[in-house]
């Protein structure tokens, strides 16, 4: 890699995740410090900035939507990043969360919050400050355009340097086996 | 006298009778499939080994070699379109492969990855399909099924009992059990079934034995599915 003539922004963010796909992240290790000779994060939890700049260059995503406020933190990333990236298997399928995608959200929130052991009285959270649930849990694709997607449940370290150099030199982004995994 | 056809340039010798799919692979030559195994009559539903012969497109398990046949195979184009099956086979049903017992062991997503398959980019249909518990030994999730029939293949020609079926058509098809109940465990169905041991995704599932071996260290985690032996137990 040559080093470019300004440094790529990065925004990075969680919806319906578990934050895995960030430590895995995280495990390139030293090699942060190369990745930080290409590019400068922006809104990430790296940071705690809270919204994009409107010239961010890549916007990695993890995680599904299961709720409005993940719809609309999506489309602040879609509209703020030229390239944008789905990390990890609840960003690609909706993962986890996507497994309640077959039964009613009405039955869901009743056994959650009504009819388990223990919780009589209990009442279903209706604070306005609370995001409204979906009534599935959709991959983000399903909403806008994803222009590149690293699978795994985390994917590897390694696999996300491999896409991230891989872009950083102009190539398309591939993964080879023993970096592809959907587990 | 040699009887001899091509595929990607590739001489590859047949036996009279054999199918493109089986000299290929005797041949040593890997084309991708799911419903094919060579122990069963060949099914032609997955349309993963479809190549184009002579310039036209069918599927390698059903037809026949013929001295002098053009095939393509590992072609852009080919695993473009063997890509967008399997994408479609992902997103038609509930392949969750973090939480299952399956994951690293299963052709679905072995293929998946021999093809380069970085997201399902179609819509999911989450589709609610319960599973079957009802067997002492055996636990059923059709939430990973693809009709690929090689359990209604093997329960009816090898194991005589006739235990599985595909019902409905089209988008509607589905995997059924031949009991008045439609429970696995009203049938007659055993471990020691071939059936039982043919099951190329997940939904045939030994009980009380997840996760034996842990993910990371399973079949196609070691060799991509274009290397690991057709003939392995799986």
């Amino acid at each position: 890699m040559t080093a470019p003539t300004r440094k790529l922004k990065v925004a990075t963010t969680s919806l319906a995740g578990c934050f895995g796909c960030h430590m895995s992240f995280l495990d390139i290790d030293e090699r942060l410090f190369t990745l930080l000779e290409h590019i400068e994060f922006d809104r990430s939890p790296l940071t705690d900035i809270k919204h994009c700049s409107p010239d961010c260059d890549i916007g990695i995503i993890e995680g599904g939507l299961c709720n409005a406020e993940n719809v609309h933190v999506l489309r602040e990333f879609r509209k703020n990043c030229k390239i944008l990236i789905a990390i990890g298997a609840c960003a690609i399928n909706g993962g986890l969360p996507a497994q309640r995608n077959h039964l009613p959200l009405t039955t869901i929130l009743e056994e959650v919050y009504h009819t388990s052991p223990g919780l009589a009285n209990g009442m279903i959270p209706n604070d306005p400050e609370l995001p409204l649930p979906l009534n599935k849990v959709h991959p983000i694709h399903e909403v806008v355009k994803v222009d590149y997607f690293i699978p795994g449940c985390p994917p590897s370290g390694d696999a996300i340097w491999k896409v991230l150099t891989d872009l950083l030199a102009g190539r398309e982004p591939t993964l080879e086996h023993g970096l592809m995994h959907y587990d | 006298m040699s009887r001899t056809f091509t595929i990607d340039g590739k001489t590859i010798p047949f036996e009279e009778g054999q199918t493109i799919i089986q000299a290929a692979t005797r041949a040593g030559v890997f084309i991708p499939h799911l419903c094919y195994h060579p122990d069963f009559k060949p099914h032609g539903s997955c349309k993963l080994c479809t190549v184009k012969v002579d310039g036209r497109h069918t599927a390698s398990c059903t037809m026949r070699a013929m001295a002098g046949m053009v095939v393509e195979s590992d072609t852009a184009e080919i695993n473009a379109e063997r890509r967008a099956l399997t994408q479609m086979l992902f997103v038609e049903g509930n392949h969750f492969c973090p939480s299952c017992e399956q994951s690293g062991n299963c052709q679905l997503q072995a293929t998946a990855y021999h093809l380069g398959m970085m997201s399902p980019h179609y819509d999911h249909f989450f589709p609610n399909r319960p599973v079957d518990a009802s067997h002492p030994d055996i636990l059923l999730d059709f939430n990973r099924c693809i009709l690929c029939s090689l359990c209604v293949r093997a329960s009816r020609d090898v194991d005589g009992k006739n235990v599985f079926a595909l019902s409905g058509r089209g988008i509607n098809t589905h995997l059924i059990v031949n009991a008045r109940s439609g429970l696995l465990g009203d049938t007659d169905f055993t471990l020691a079934d071939k059936a039982a041991q043919v099951c190329p995704v997940g939904v045939i599932l030994k009980k009380r034995k997840g996760f034996a071996v842990p993910i990371g260290e399973r079949k196609y985690d070691k060799a991509p599915i274009s290397e690991a032996a057709e003939t392995e137990d799986r």
